[in-house]
């Protein structure tokens, strides 16, 4: 095998790649939530509008978007592989393994949070990606605004968006600060800020995601 | 703390060998000093069971003084049992009380097979050092002492990467059998000094290409050998380590 290959299929190379996708996802995160908070000016969504047909309709972000599935894929094949690499790593299981008193169940839990959070992407894609690539495709107009507010109506929905949220702020709790470290980033000084910031990051963002199908559902915006 | 003698009940692990099945075989123990160590104690039973006609529990152990890393059980659930920066020869009974239920088992991974009863075969952390884990030395007299200078910071963080015992916690009670520290520990007690420079990533690249060939698993950055390990060996070791991988790979050109 050729040095280049062996560097990506090693154990760093591969948590290296883990690293990067997840920084990459989570800098979506950012746009994605930033976007999404313009429905609380609370005015029927029109300034939110604007935005999510300009991410739907440019070229730039069409060709980004892509680069996002990308990026998740590869998250998720080396999610894949890592994990039966390291349930192969040990075949015989303890009879009695006190975990807790060594780490965190979430970051013992990364493959279950995320297997979670994609059956919730799997739904948000076939709720909101799907229809508005139809419209762009079929050149209809698409309310985006006026989608959600049907699709936030059903208290099941509500639920499993609330859940899907949950398990991604878990999944970040340990991923965010988990994928520096996997970078070899750590210093004195500024990992004890990486850690803040990931804390802060992880409870925020997922707080605001959950307001949107709550507030829709309860009638404080529609 | 209790003061009295206790009576304990003991679950161990008996497998005779590599290819057998073992399983979790109850053991009553009465009278033990809680000033015993948890190795006294085995040999304790070891007497009885001798006494008995039976087969005595096969378990490792050398200086009993918690340095040489000979040591090997996973009690109740962690492994060197509950007690922070010991290991199991430096176990003592009085952190366990009466009539308490402790279950030994070996350390479980891939890379360690299990020889007999509690005792692992580690030799896959042998063949990591040996595939780098050295610094070549020319031969002749001896440098000055001071020759090289060494700032104390560095050399405080060598000193405590040097400290690993190569006992093989991290590993045990890793989620994923990952054996990144105890590596870690051994690339950056020498890559933190000046005579470790010339084969710095040469050895990196070969470590690590060791330690996936032998089958341990990916680390996920849980913290738990940290959190065990009876020698204190920090993550920072493991971020350096792949900060100096990462660096051999992807930034700068050093081939193995």
């Amino acid at each position: 095998m050729s040095s280049l290959s062996k560097a990506f299929t090693s154990s760093i190379g591969k948590k290296f790649v883990m690293g990067l996708t997840g920084l990459f996802l989570i800098s979506f995160l950012i746009v994605h939530v930033s976007i999404n908070a313009l429905i609380f000016l609370n005015d029927s969504g029109e300034t939110f509008n604007v935005a999510a047909d300009f991410m739907g309709h440019n070229i730039v972000i069409r060709i980004m978007e892509v680069g996002l599935f990308v990026g998740i894929i590869l998250h998720i094949v080396q999610a894949i592989i890592l994990t039966s690499q390291n349930n192969a790593a040990r075949p015989q299981k303890y009879a009695y393994n006190k975990a807790s008193a060594n780490s965190t169940w979430y970051s013992r839990s990364m493959g279950l949070l995320g297997t979670l959070i994609l059956m919730f992407l799997v739904l948000h894609l076939y709720h909101f990606w799907w229809p508005t690539k139809v419209a762009v495709y079929t050149h209809q107009e698409h309310n985006t605004f006026q989608n959600i507010v049907m699709i936030f109506q059903e208290l099941w929905v509500v639920i499993i968006y609330v859940l899907g949220v949950i398990s991604l702020g878990y999944h970040l709790l340990h991923g965010f600060q988990s994928a520096f470290q996997t970078m070899g980033w750590n210093h004195k000084k500024w990992t004890p800020v990486v850690k803040t910031v990931g804390i802060w990051f992880s409870i925020i963002v997922p707080i605001i995601f959950a307001l949107m199908p709550i507030s829709i559902y309860l009638g404080w915006i529609g | 703390m209790s003061t009295g003698n206790m009576n304990l009940t003991l679950q161990v692990w008996r497998q005779k060998n590599s290819k057998s099945a073992g399983k979790l075989v109850d053991y009553k123990l009465s009278d033990i000093s809680p000033d015993m160590s948890f190795l006294e104690m085995f040999d304790v039973l070891n007497e009885q069971l001798i006494n008995k006609g039976e087969e005595p529990v096969v378990f490792d152990h050398d200086c009993r003084e918690g340095i040489c890393g000979m040591c090997s059980m996973f009690i109740n659930g962690q492994p060197h049992g509950p007690k922070d920066l010991v290991t199991t020869c430096q176990l003592h009974m009085r952190s366990f009380k009466d009539g308490d239920t402790i279950v030994v088992e070996p350390w479980r991974a891939k890379a360690f097979p299990v020889i007999k009863d509690l005792a692992v075969d580690r030799s896959a952390f042998d063949r990591v050092i040996a595939a780098g884990g050295f610094v070549s030395v020319n031969t002749g007299n001896a440098q000055d002492a001071n020759n090289l200078p060494i700032p104390k910071s560095k050399a405080d963080a060598a000193f405590e990467a040097a400290a690993c015992i190569g006992c093989g916690a991290c590993v045990a009670t890793c989620k994923n059998a990952s054996a990144m520290l105890f590596v870690s520990a051994k690339v950056s007690q020498l890559a933190l000094l000046p005579q470790g420079q010339p084969e710095r990533y040469r050895r990196v690249q070969s470590m690590v290409a060791q330690m996936d060939e032998e089958g341990f698993g990916n680390c996920t950055n849980t913290g738990a050998c940290e959190a065990e390990c009876p020698k204190g060996i920090s993550l920072e070791n493991i971020a350096r380590m792949n900060r100096d991988y990462l660096n051999a790979k992807f930034i700068s050109e050093e081939e193995i």
